[in-house]
């Protein structure tokens, strides 16, 4: 078979067409069902006239589409996120919330909340900044001791305390610095309005088009640092670059859902056993992926137990706890899934 | 052309050439031999501009290599390197990625980029691999996957740090049978090879080097009547002429 650009979109659409399918079939039931089931024609009536007049109408609006929209935003950026991560450091079980980037994010969102509270728009800034430091901190770690794959998560899971700790500090000087810490801490996506997901929904939808736009980047970084130079790409200022896209991903992403673990880290093993390390494929799965299976598991947060909710993080680790003990068991076994 | 001029090169601070000034002519098959851990691999990657060069200089067609920017480098001289991560791409795909060196934003592949790739599979021997995932893949076919990348680049000057390693007899012929048929067409190539006997018999010109300087270059046969191999590899290297023309072999 000739190579050609068709041939690679139709392969392409063939894996991302059933994912889109997915999520916005996932959206959708996210709208309509809860506490109070609201009939589909009142959804679309809602959402395509913008009347409030009704009481299902009001719900839909201000309290299931900003949520949706959040698990959208935050479940794509972090598994992007993931999926660069783990491209960049060359490492399976590297991910946002196992290096440390999201407790960067998160502390750093913590004294800006601290520090400046009332300034909202500042926190995915904040953030931001946290996660690019925490990153380059474990890429320096990688890069200066040459340290194995293992050595690098663990160094991760450290730093990761260390920041976990010191957000509990700054939330015992400043209680009211996290405004519900609790969900913050274990990652929740309920009380979002439409006005607080402004400035980081501006954030993510640059950084992952800026991802999209590195996806060969990855893959050459993915040859090696020799054959990435010899092909013209500084791996060094690449690599550099790349983890700066994955660091305003999540950190974007934590400074309204708070500390959402294991997306990041399952969604590209899941998608990666589909695209292989093709990363103009794995990055927009991931990004339909990551969205869907936030939209799952926070529509199972509002319904198993409904009237009570559970935040959204308890139920994704609930999910992504077993599946990561199961990925371990594989990589024991020698097999690098 | 490729031209190192006095090259100093190495790693980690340590310096491994001291001082090789050596031509890479197109039209030509240029063998780098030499024992292990005699700075063949380090010249091959100081003349890509991927190493530390610590004196001397690498002129690329009378320009220092230090002028021009990596993606520059990549359009004009490919390398292949020794050690060859497999990450879980098509071989396809990792052709493409030869193109990379001639992409600007947003990175979209052209038709000529196709047209080449097509071409670097077939003269790799690999279109039957083509959709193939490379961790999918042994020695060889892997071999033959970066081979087709090298190739994509479509550059004056392609560097192959041993590339018939790993490869059967027929595989090995026809990737000396692929370097000559690109020397006539202009480009110089220039490998780093282990099998001596096949460097002597398929080489337009060999470069024997010996801890980290060069003790002669010439044709086979100037290299053979030297005894300089004798010298480098403390072997006593012997030719017998056949039909098939002089055969090579250490006594």
């Amino acid at each position: 078979m000739k190579s050609s650009p068709t041939s690679y979109t139709r392969r392409r659409l063939k894996l991302l067409l059933p994912l889109l399918a997915l999520m916005l079939a996932a959206a959708l039931l996210s709208l309509v069902l809860g506490a109070v089931n609201v009939p589909l024609s009142e959804v679309l009536s809602a959402l395509f006239s913008g009347g409030d007049g009704t009481a299902g109408a009001r719900i839909v609006l201000y309290a299931r589409l900003p949520r949706v929209l959040g698990c959208i935003l935050a479940g794509s950026a972090l598994a992007v996120s993931g999926a660069v991560i783990q491209s960049v450091l060359a490492n399976p079980l590297a991910a946002p919330s196992t290096i440390g980037v999201n407790s960067g994010a998160g502390l750093a969102a913590a004294l800006c909340c601290a520090v400046a509270p009332g300034m909202q728009s500042l926190v995915p800034v904040a953030a931001f900044a946290g996660a690019l430091l925490s990153a380059l901190l474990v890429l320096f770690i990688a890069e200066r001791t040459g340290a194995s794959r293992l050595t690098l998560v663990l160094a991760g899971v450290a730093v990761s305390n260390v920041l976990a700790a010191a957000v509990d500090a700054v939330v015992t000087f400043f209680p009211d610095a996290l405004n519900g810490y609790s969900d913050f801490r274990i990652g929740s996506l309920a009380n979002l309005s439409l006005e607080r997901l402004g400035a980081p929904a501006a954030v993510i939808i640059l950084a992952l088009a800026a991802a999209f736009s590195l996806t060969n980047e990855l893959d050459v970084l993915s040859l090696g640092r020799e054959t990435a130079r010899s092909l013209g790409l500084n791996a060094g200022r690449a690599r550099i670059l790349l983890l700066a896209v994955a660091a305003a991903l999540a950190g974007a992403a934590v400074s309204f859902a708070g500390l959402l673990g294991f997306i990041g880290l399952i969604v590209p093993h899941m998608l990666r056993r589909f695209t292989g390390d093709e990363s103009a494929s794995l990055l927009p799965a991931c990004a339909l992926g990551g969205a869907s299976l936030l939209l799952i598991c926070d529509l199972g947060s509002r319904t198993l137990f409904s009237p009570y909710e559970l935040p959204v993080g308890i139920v994704l680790s609930f999910a992504g706890g077993p599946f990561f003990i199961f990925l371990l068991i594989r990589q024991r076994k020698g097999r690098v899934v | 052309m490729i031209e190192l001029r006095e090259l100093r090169a190495g790693y980690s601070g340590r310096e491994v050439l001291h001082g090789i000034s050596l031509e890479f002519r197109p039209g030509e098959v240029l063998v780098i031999a030499g024992p292990n851990g005699c700075g063949k691999s380090t010249l091959l990657r100081a003349a890509a501009g991927i190493g530390e060069i610590s004196g001397g200089e690498v002129l690329v067609d009378g320009v220092s290599s230090s002028a021009l920017s990596a993606r520059q480098m990549a359009q004009k001289c490919a390398y292949m390197p020794q050690d060859r991560p497999a990450p879980s791409l098509s071989v396809r795909r990792m052709a493409l990625h030869g193109r990379f060196p001639y992409l600007s934003y947003p990175r979209r592949y052209r038709p000529e980029d196709y047209r080449a790739v097509d071409g670097a599979l077939e003269r790799a021997r690999a279109s039957d691999i083509a959709d193939s995932a490379i961790p999918e893949l042994s020695g060889g076919p892997r071999q033959r996957a970066y081979l087709a990348m090298a190739l994509a680049q479509e550059t004056e000057t392609l560097l192959m740090d041993e590339p018939t390693a790993f490869l059967d007899i027929s595989h090995q012929l026809a990737v000396m049978d692929m370097a000559a048929s690109l020397a006539r067409e202009g480009k110089a190539v220039v490998m780093v090879l282990h099998d001596l006997c096949l460097a002597l018999r398929r080489a337009d010109r060999l470069a024997v080097i010996s801890a980290g300087r060069l003790l002669a270059q010439g044709t086979p046969e100037e290299i053979y009547s030297s005894g300089v191999i004798d010298e480098a590899f403390q072997a006593r290297l012997r030719r017998t002429d056949t039909p098939d023309g002089p055969q090579y072999y250490f006594a």
